[in-house]
């Protein structure tokens, strides 16, 4: 009986703490961001941008390839959101279309320079000594040459298409992630919850993945989110360049490449796709901006 | 006769998010030409808000919601900045609370002082260089001509805080508000600052208010006590008076709580005969290489004794080499000469992969709770840290264990699920002392376990760990500069200054018949000495 009656107790607050886990705890956090409007309206496009990337279908009917040259360089309408091109191509739908391209290059991009800068990072903070300088010189050696220059150059050696491009500007954004992880890590390495850990019998592996990276992962997520939005325009000016995806391939860069020559017949060509770009690249900012100010 | 400072009824409440708080609940009081008041509080009393008011320096999320607040006869409660401008240095100066940041790094200590002078007087004037050197003698400083060309970066903390006086009578005013001004200080420095502070005060006529969470030094330095909680005034008058027989149950708490005053419990007396000593150290002694082929003696011949179940004491003022002591006993640092023993093993030289077992029989509390847990864990993913290391235990054992730990430092177990910033400095302090104790280890080094906490939290802490060591038997190394903590806790107590022993004994021997001057002075220097005298 008194047995029984300790023992239940006991179980009424195992289960008590059991329930708020990590999903609870994260909703708890996006609780009162979804009250900011600001931060919902970015939210919503870079979430519509997401999934006209994946399926752009949903959004439209229309061939983005399908040209009509009795419908060419028509402004915007109810029928053409944002007008027709040259060939009486439907914009708002290669928009769409050239989302695919766009943003797989800037993900990839920016999945590329996170991987390579927080594993130098990592191990330039963590390491210290010979290793660190070494490979610090080489990040400012990235961090001398102009970023265009250096994709260009890239480019130039690895050819030309949207992969490459996207290879290009990831390297090119490799220095401020290696350099923002090393900072994090060298400051969280000589927290004393770190010491705490080891003298707790914690490896330094464990003691790297459980409690260095979670904490130093703040500042570098936010700068991945914040370089999503500078690796699209990267992309996009490469593109405009020339070096990127090759026509009739729709990618936001050649989108406003192309409408350069019809600027004052039709300006809406290059206008519209422009600043739906900016948009996004905006909706970026402003995300990476609300996560900066409640880490503080 | 006209009163310096009256308050009545004064209200300010913190707007933020849409949430308001109350930090200041209709307090009333006044002070007089000459006065000194102390206004003792835990941390979240409102007393640095009432400091702010009376500064016209609320943050703009603060608002006078009611009440008089009359400086000088002006009422500023709701004044122009401009007028308030003209109150701040001439009529009310502040010595602020961090001597450490409160200066500005890029100008020379003169250039600071006088950019004070030259508001006062309202340009620059001829005499002005020798105004400054004057102050800095006042306050106490030595070769004030080198000083006043010195930066901050050059000068310690009891200088900076010395320099940050010398600015704040500058402007000649006829109340100074210092704000908790010694707490970041060694306890001898803290002595002599505050000695200093009261007779500049008293010779010139300025009336003064502390601004404190130390009861003992309210009870030395001031005429009259406020005693605040919660932004409510729970208690005030004569400081002898109150200190003596205090009115509200709230000050008799502190007062208990306050290890400076009332029979401090002793530790219960542990027999070490035939006992193996634990932890020994034998002549240790510790140099750090500094460039230019310099060394630095930051231990010497050192040699102690930690039997099981008791508790061994290291004072010493900051730079003693009272934590490089632990840091040796620990394994993080390699004893230069002498050798360190742990249950009869040498652990001079051993590896970090040799030491590894020995950290389940040996484990650190750290000093500061707010930074020794990882704010990203759960508390229970804290707690059993260390048995997951060592693999020690999984799954429903764990939960079990972690259940256990939280009942022996006396948490609620659904605190296992919260995250470090959801609890309070005294509970993080609980949550890493079950952390160390998960291994059931044989030593606790802890290093300045409750500096960083309230008197009050201070008090249940100490209780704590006496209770654990009553209970477990474990051992501790405790390094401390306050001797207050110490006298409740230790068994044997050793005295260093600049790393070389000045005492060491039995704790009664050491701290009632102190030998050497230097301990005499560590004793003395312990706030709320006057009182307990008396």
């Amino acid at each position: 009986m008194t047995v029984l009656q300790r023992l239940i107790p006991v179980a009424g607050e195992a289960s008590q703490w059991r329930p708020r886990r990590r999903l609870q705890r994260l909703l708890d956090q996006a609780g009162p961001l979804l009250r900011r409007p600001g931060f919902v309206v970015a939210l919503v496009l870079v979430l519509f941008t997401l999934a006209a990337a994946l399926w752009p279908g949903l959004f439209t009917q229309v061939d983005p390839y399908a040209t009509q040259p009795s419908a060419k360089l028509l402004p915007p309408s109810a029928a053409h959101w944002f007008g027709t091109d040259e060939l009486g191509r439907d914009l708002y739908t290669r928009v769409l279309y050239g989302a695919r391209l766009s943003v797989e290059a800037a993900l990839l991009a920016v999945g590329l320079a996170l991987v390579s800068g927080l594993g130098l990072g990592i191990v330039s903070g963590f390491i210290g000594g010979r290793v660190d300088a070494l490979i610090m010189r080489l990040v400012d050696v990235l961090l001398a040459l102009p970023g265009l220059l250096l994709a260009l150059a890239i480019v130039t050696a690895i050819g030309f298409g949207t992969i490459p491009v996207a290879i290009a500007v990831g390297v090119g954004i490799i220095p401020g992630f290696a350099r923002t992880t090393r900072a994090e890590v060298l400051r969280i390495k000589t927290l004393p919850y770190v010491e705490a850990a080891r003298l707790g019998g914690a490896s330094w592996g464990r003691t790297l993945l459980r409690h260095v990276l979670p904490n130093a992962w703040g500042p570098v997520a936010v700068l991945a989110t914040l370089d999503i939005g500078a690796a699209i325009l990267a992309t996009a000016g490469l593109s405009f360049l020339g070096f990127g995806a090759a026509p009739p391939a729709a990618e936001w860069g050649t989108l406003i490449a192309n409408g350069r020559h019809f600027l004052i017949t039709a300006p809406w060509v290059s206008l519209l796709p422009g600043l739906f770009l900016v948009l996004v690249v905006f909706s970026l900012n402003h995300i990476a901006r609300t996560f900066e100010e409640i880490q503080r | 006769m006209s009163r310096l400072i009256d308050v009545q009824d004064l209200r300010v409440s913190y707007h933020s998010a849409g949430r308001v708080t109350e930090a200041v609940r209709g307090v009333s009081f006044h002070l007089d030409p000459g006065e000194t008041l102390a206004i003792v509080g835990e941390s979240g009393s409102g007393k640095t808000t009432i400091a702010s008011a009376l500064l016209g320096l609320l943050p703009a999320t603060a608002r006078i919601d009611g009440g008089v607040l009359k400086v000088t006869d002006h009422d500023i409660s709701h004044a122009s900045e401009r007028s308030k401008q003209q109150l701040r240095g001439r009529v009310v100066g502040l010595v602020p609370q961090d001597p450490m940041v409160s200066l500005n790094p890029t100008l020379s200590i003169g250039k600071q002082i006088a950019e004070s002078l030259v508001l006062r007087h309202g340009k620059r004037y001829p005499g002005l260089d020798a105004d400054v050197l004057e102050l800095l003698e006042q306050v106490g400083l030595d070769n004030p001509a080198l000083r006043a060309a010195q930066y901050p970066h050059e000068l310690s903390g009891g200088m900076r805080q010395r320099v940050l006086i010398a600015i704040a009578l500058a402007g000649e005013p006829r109340l100074i508000i210092a704000d908790e001004p010694t707490s970041a200080l060694d306890v001898t420095v803290q002595k002599r600052i505050l000695d200093h502070l009261e007779q500049l005060v008293k010779a010139r006529g300025i009336a003064l208010v502390i601004i404190t969470h130390d009861l003992g030094v309210a009870a030395d330095r001031a005429d009259r006590v406020l005693v605040m909680r919660q932004g409510e005034l729970v208690e005030s008058g004569v400081a002898s008076k109150v200190l003596s027989a205090p009115g509200h149950s709230y000050t008799r708490d502190l007062l208990a709580a306050a290890p400076a005053f009332g029979e401090t419990p002793r530790p219960v007396s542990v027999s070490t005969l035939g006992a193996q000593p634990l932890l020994e150290f034998e002549g240790v002694g510790k140099r750090f290489q500094l460039p230019h082929g310099q060394h630095f003696q930051a231990l010497q011949d050192l040699s102690l004794e930690v039997y099981p179940g008791q508790t061994l004491a290291i004072v010493g003022e900051s730079g003693s080499g009272k934590s490089t002591s632990l840091r040796i006993a620990l394994g993080l640092e390699q004893p230069s000469s002498g050798r360190v023993r742990f249950a009869g093993q040498d652990i001079g030289g051993l590896s970090w992969k040799a030491f590894r077992p020995l950290r389940q029989r040996m484990q650190l509390v750290q000093q500061n709770p707010f930074a020794a847990l990882d704010p990203k864990f759960s508390i229970y993913q804290s707690v059993v840290e260390p048995l997951v290391s060592f693999g020690r235990l999984k799954g429903r054992e764990l939960e079990q264990a972690a259940r256990r730990l939280m009942e022996q430092v006396q948490l609620p177990a659904s605190y296992l699920d919260r995250l470090p910033r959801e609890l309070s400095g005294g509970q993080r302090q609980r949550v890493a002392i079950a952390r160390a104790l998960a291994l059931k280890p044989d030593l606790l080094l802890l290093d300045e376990p409750v500096s960083a906490l309230d008197v009050s939290v201070q008090a249940q802490i100490l209780d704590l760990l006496r209770e654990l060591q009553a209970e477990l038997g474990v051992a501790y190394v405790l390094v401390s500069h306050d001797l207050a903590v110490v006298a409740s806790l230790a068994h044997q107590v050793v005295v260093l200054k600049q790393g070389q022993v000045v005492e060491q004994g039995e704790a009664g021997r050491v701290l009632e018949q102190p030998q050497a001057s230097y301990t005499r002075e560590l004793l003395e220097a312990v706030p709320g000495r006057r009182l307990a005298v008396a």
